[in-house]
């Protein structure tokens, strides 16, 4: 990454904490946000990322810390005196006002004048394809269109910030996959900054170009969905993003360019260094995925390449997943892809397989 | 609702009501109907059939309606006792309730925004006073506002004011009690809608640049506003008919429409003139009855 630019530091928080009584909902939260970017707080519930965005939103008061937008403070200003805008998950449509009024609402209050009124609240509606139901009241519509209202109304006032609170939770499986790419696509269209809350990794890793994961108040990791899945920089990150197989063990091999633990399947290596010193609990984590099985054990492979017997498989359409127990009795999740028809792998259950992975398709994870 | 009435148990959990209100309501008020159209009677029966069995001929009488709207043979329409009287009701009703409306909204606004823990308690409290007597609460006023009452006792020990002033058998003293006995007909119906309030709704409102005050007034007050009109028609058509509270509490020049129908009935003992008196009362709050309902049929259309 360049040095930090203006634009890389456009929404920051310093230490931020909020306690309710004696419980930290938030725990000295430090983000920074790009201009621009769409940012997704992951966790499950619980773990303080809807307070977090409360308190960019101002619904809540940090207890301590700041919010700095470009620099200047905003934690002491009134949710109503923030250039924040918020996509509620509920959506919170006024239900007494038309869609048109619905999406005029923050821009009336700026004293927004009439004729710009009408052009702006045109564009919305435009932006999210909704002009033909501007007279209908929210409950006219469905889910999905509501969703875009609350969109459409979030963005009127062109806001510095835009702050989407599990922005599909509210639909069903099948729109949602369809609603988060167009969701993307009108936010960069419009290309403000997002910071959305979400507990879906899906819809994290599909829609935002950074994730913070949080538990228990606290930031785990920042990065690119990419950065967090490949390489978890803890346990909790590892298990929560995607699934994994997690084997602890103690270090065994500290070299620059690899390492190794010894675990209760045997050695792992993975081909990156760790700071520490030999003997200490480490997990090794590797995604099924990763993972390649056969019933002959390849010839070129130095480590990692473990025996099984194959105790479940389960066909998901587009890959399989089996479940492979050692001697040892450590069960392994391996997935393999389906490919075309004539290249299905002749294993079923009791089989004795091999299994195996490369250095670099591992992590070592602290505890 | 495309429920079907065949079910032999809902026509008859549908029947009960209805048949008690056929009984109690509907056939006492067709009886009055007929009664105000006929003729005064004598000592023996307040009122004379309409149907003379001696001569055959039907005895229609207009006359009781016609004296409430026109004093007198050829007198000015519009200006009788009568017509005062219903108007000083409806004034004095609109009064009440929207005295109700000024103190309950704010009342039930702060019990629907509680702690859901303490909101049975602070509803309770609401709804203490009619675990005593209508009547004995009533009287108690009047304990309260007399000239050597409660108030007057406290503002003359205070040097406020050098002699009790007359607040009993006044306008004042009768909206009082009429405002204090029918505050709980707001507050409930207006309790129900503002308790069932997303307050999501008023942060969304603030997300967009509302304050707090201005929120109230474009999102809290539209949207219970079918809580507004419903406590606002459970003070005012009550009110309208109120006998009791300003025979005790109001003034003798302020006679009210339900002190009428009474005189007309046990003092000059005219049961047809009382009857239509009472007809015509109907009509005053079956007509904004129907606007109300006409309104909220309207918004009661379905919200999913």
């Amino acid at each position: 990454m360049a040095d930090a630019t203006p634009k890389d530091n456009y929404l920051v928080t310093e230490k931020l904490v909020k306690r309710f009584d004696e419980a930290v909902a938030v725990d000295e939260v430090n983000l920074s946000i790009r201009q621009g970017e769409i940012f997704a707080l992951l966790g499950s519930s619980g773990c303080g990322k809807s307070t977090l965005l409360r308190m960019l939103a101002g619904f809540e008061k940090p207890t301590s810390g700041r919010i700095l937008l470009s620099g200047q403070d905003v934690a002491p200003l009134a949710p109503y005196e923030r250039p924040f805008n918020m996509m509620f998950q509920s959506y919170a449509l006024f239900p007494h006002l038309d869609i048109w009024e619905n999406v005029a609402f923050g821009l009336k209050r700026e004293g927004c004048a009439k004729d710009e009124l009408k052009t702006r609240v045109g564009q919305m509606l435009d932006l999210v394809q909704l002009t033909p139901y501007a007279k209908r009241k929210p409950h006219q519509l469905s889910g999905g269109q509501q969703q875009r209202v609350a969109l459409a109304r979030s963005l009127a006032k062109k806001p510095k910030v835009l702050l989407l609170d599990e922005p599909l939770g509210a639909l069903d499986k099948k729109l949602r996959e369809q609603t988060q790419f167009e969701l993307v696509n009108i936010i960069e269209k419009v290309g403000v900054t997002c910071v959305m809350v979400t507990h879906d990794q899906e819809e994290a890793m599909t829609m935002a170009s950074r994730i913070a994961v949080m538990s228990k108040g606290r930031v785990l990791q920042v990065g690119s969905p990419q950065e967090v899945y490949e390489y978890p920089s803890n346990r909790f990150v590892a298990d929560f993003i995607g699934s994994v197989n997690l084997f602890d063990g103690k270090l065994s091999i500290d070299e620059p360019d690899h390492c190794a633990a010894q675990t209760a399947i045997g050695e792992v290596h993975v081909g990156h260094s760790v700071s520490g010193t030999l003997g200490m609990p480490v997990a090794m984590g590797v995604r099924p995925e990763k993972v390649s099985i056969g019933k002959q054990a390849p010839a070129n492979v130095r480590h990692n390449l473990f025996s099984g017997r194959v105790k479940e498989i389960a066909y998901f359409g587009s890959y399989n997943t089996y479940i492979v127990v050692t001697s040892s009795g450590v069960r392994v999740k391996i997935t393999e892809p389906n490919g075309s028809h004539t290249n299905t792998l002749d294993i079923t259950w009791e089989d004795d397989v091999y299994f195996w992975w490369d250095d670099t398709d591992a992590v070592l994870l602290r505890n | 609702m495309a429920y079907s009435l065949k079910a032999p148990g809902r026509r008859f959990v549908i029947g009960v009501p209805y048949t008690w209100l056929v009984v109690f309501f509907l056939l006492p008020f067709l009886i009055l109907l007929y009664i105000s159209f006929v003729d005064m009677g004598n000592d023996i029966s307040p009122f004379k059939p309409i149907w003379d069995s001696e001569t055959g001929l039907l005895h229609l009488k207009y006359d009781n309606y016609y004296t409430i709207f026109q004093s007198g043979d050829g007198g000015a329409l519009f200006q009788t006792l009568y017509i005062e009287a219903y108007l000083r009701s409806l004034w004095y009703a609109l009064c009440t309730a929207l005295l109700c409306l000024v103190i309950g909204y704010p009342f039930s606004y702060f019990i629907a925004r509680s702690a859901p823990s303490v909101r049975p308690a602070l509803l309770m409290m609401v709804m203490l006073p009619f675990w005593t007597s209508f009547l004995l609460r009533v009287y108690a006023w009047k304990g309260i506002l007399a000239d050597q009452g409660v108030v007057n006792q406290v503002l003359l020990a205070l040097g406020i004011i050098n002699e009790p002033i007359q607040m009993l058998y006044t306008d004042v003293s009768m909206l009082v009690g009429m405002t204090y006995v029918y505050l709980p007909f707001m507050v409930l119906p207006l309790y129900a809608n503002l308790v069932k309030m997303d307050f999501r709704l008023l942060e969304a409102a603030y997300d967009l640049g509302t304050s707090p005050f201005k929120a109230f007034w474009l999102v809290t007050v539209p949207l219970s506003k079918a809580g507004i009109i419903a406590g606002f028609m459970l003070v005012f058509i009550p009110c309208v008919g109120e006998f009791v509270i300003p025979s005790l509490l109001g003034g003798p020049e302020n006679i009210m429409i339900g002190r009428v129908v009474w005189d007309e009935m046990f003092t000059s003992n005219n049961w047809p003139r009382a009857s239509a008196l009472a007809v015509v009362m109907i009509g005053l709050i079956v007509v904004p009855l129907a606007i109300y309902y006409h309104f909220t049929g309207e918004a009661a259309e379905p919200k999913h």
